[in-house]
């Protein structure tokens, strides 16, 4: 087995013996049971509205905002998850003694960041793949499909993956305080930018826009993000698309095809960054 | 040889030098004590050779090949001064974590021996959390040991043992010995590095000071005769000296109880060294 594997086995087993993902477990679980109440009660109120004269499709509008809410919270805490899977890889693990034993062995450091992104990437991943396909299911049943079930998934995995490259930067330069810090302010940053793109869409504001293109590029987990709520209404159009994409939760900037081969050159710099970095570092 | 470092120097960023040319050799099956006082650069200097700290100067080559490179680091085993392992792991699966990384095909009988070795075959299936800082050690030593490597670099081994754990791991150098594998040991403990280690070499900020066998670096520090005067030091006389040194004290009427020929201990000549 390559060395990167075994890194990466090792990190998942270290998660499972802490109980980390007990804990993800059981906070999952409560938040798709609220999230099942939430959406039942949504539907339920949207459905007393009857026909209106806008042509407003009350089940796309209240599902596609209970959703899109739904994958703010998944990719809050899909990177969560990827952060505390990374924040002290590299300087905090040095700092407490544990990675010198590790990295005198010959699989290298190069091998052993692979490992640990691995670990962080499969495990955020799949969570919020996981978890997403949960909140589709319950949104399903209750009322409403979304129009494209797969993209946003992956495009939820894909900002998980950003976000755990991102922390393992940070865990090469900084100490693992500041690297939390760093990376949810980054987190916070990201979707700041992607709310005042979508008020300078409405407020047709170039200048808003212009910060958030400049914010995707910058931080593509955002516009992962962005593109993965897009797809939810891929299909809808009129007024309930426009109402839709008026909501901060609902509604979503469609991004070009350039998107997932940038967002994978991304994370390859990232990784390239954090390997100069940590061969430079003395321990 | 399986260590050969030469003219190393180690320049850190704030301008302190840890290392200024150091010259250090380790032959197959040797054991060789590494002393000096805090700060002057023996743990730098076994870092540069496991390829965790990057030299300014210099060459350190292990078994062949630059040290850092993964040929080098496949044929080392290290215990850090500081080191910890995960603490919800138990012994047998730190071991087992060691052996996949270092392509070791020992399995479970290598961990249950090197377990055996150290003191710790009782509490394989212990949680490190709840082993002792000793024990720790003692588990780290193992760690070192994992895959039968060719040279061993063991920083203070002994920092946080007992008397008799401090026993057993020189009872494991000997044995490491033995076996023909070679030991670079860094230590405080001047007794241990007497006691097992073929060669010493004595560092003092950032440089060699003195090197050699600990039977060589002791000098003669003069003859101690106990007559019914009271004891006489007959100092710089050599062991050849004693005896006519008592057939004179005999010829001037002395009685003569006891002689003893004195030489300088490794505790003298470290501090006669770095002083």
């Amino acid at each position: 087995m390559s060395g990167a594997l075994v890194v990466a086995q090792h990190a998942v087993r270290e998660s499972l013996r802490r109980r980390v993902f007990v804990v993800v477990l059981v906070l999952s679980v409560v938040f798709l049971g609220l999230y099942t109440w939430g959406a039942a009660e949504l539907f339920d109120d949207v459905d007393s509205f009857g026909g209106n004269e806008f042509g407003v499709e009350p089940d796309t509008l209240a599902g596609a905002t209970i959703l899109g809410l739904a994958m703010f919270a998944i990719l809050f805490l899909g990177a969560v998850l990827a952060t505390f899977l990374t924040i002290g890889a590299v300087r905090g693990d040095a700092e407490r003694g544990l990675l010198q034993p590790v990295i005198v062995r010959p699989l290298g450091r190069f091998a052993y960041l692979a490992g640990r992104l691995l670990a962080a990437a499969a495990v955020s991943g799949a969570y919020v793949v996981a978890l997403y396909g949960a909140c589709v299911v319950v949104t399903g049943l209750l009322g409403w499909w979304p129009d494209r079930l797969v993209a946003p998934a992956l495009c939820l995995a894909g900002a998980a993956v950003v976000v755990a490259a991102l922390s393992l930067l940070g865990s090469a330069v900084l100490s693992t305080t500041a690297n939390g810090i760093a990376v949810f302010m980054t987190l916070g940053a990201g979707l700041t930018a992607g709310l005042l793109g979508q008020i300078g869409e409405a407020l047709d504001s170039r200048t808003l826009d212009r910060i958030a293109d400049i914010g995707s590029w910058l931080l593509p987990f955002e516009a992962l993000y962005q593109h993965g709520l897009s797809r939810l209404t891929a299909d809808v159009e009129g007024t309930t698309a426009a109402i839709v994409n008026l909501g901060p939760f609902g509604g979503a900037q469609e991004a070009s095809l350039a998107l997932w081969p940038f967002a994978v050159a991304y994370v390859a710099a990232v990784v390239a960054l954090t390997a100069w970095s940590f061969a430079r570092r003395d321990l | 040889m399986v260590l050969e470092v030469r003219g190393l120097s180690k320049r850190y960023g704030s301008g302190v030098v840890a290392l200024d040319g150091v010259d250090v050799d380790v032959a197959e099956g040797e054991l060789v004590g590494l002393l000096g006082p805090n700060g002057a650069g023996k743990s730098t200097l076994v870092k540069i050779c496991c390829g965790l700290v990057r030299p300014s100067g210099g060459t350190a080559v292990v078994a062949g090949a630059p040290a850092g490179s993964a040929v080098a680091r496949a044929s080392l085993g290290y215990l850090a001064e500081l080191f910890r392992f995960p603490g919800w792991a138990s012994g047998d699966e730190v071991l087992a974590l060691h052996q996949r990384l270092s392509g070791s095909q020992g399995g479970a009988a290598e961990r249950a021996e090197l377990l055996e070795l150290v003191g710790l075959g009782e509490a394989r299936g212990r949680r490190v959390e709840t082993m002792s800082k000793g024990m720790q050690q003692r588990l780290g030593l193992a760690q070192a040991l994992v895959g039968r490597p060719r040279l061993l670099l063991l920083d203070e081994p002994t920092s946080a043992l007992d008397p008799v754990g401090r026993r057993l791991v020189r009872e494991v150098l000997v044995e490491l010995r033995r076996r023909g594998q070679s030991v670079l040991l860094n230590s405080h403990l001047l007794s241990e590095i007497e006691l097992v280690c073929d060669r010493v070499v004595i560092v003092n900020r950032g440089s060699v000071v003195t090197r050699g066998r600990p039977e060589d670096l002791a000098r003669p520090r003069g003859v101690e005769v106990e007559t019914a005067a009271g004891t006489r030091l007959f100092e710089g006389s050599a062991r050849e000296e004693a005896p006519r040194i008592v057939a004179d004290l005999v010829a001037a009427g002395e009685q003569v109880y006891g002689v003893r020929v004195l030489r300088s201990t490794l505790e003298d000549v470290y501090v006669e060294a770095v002083s």
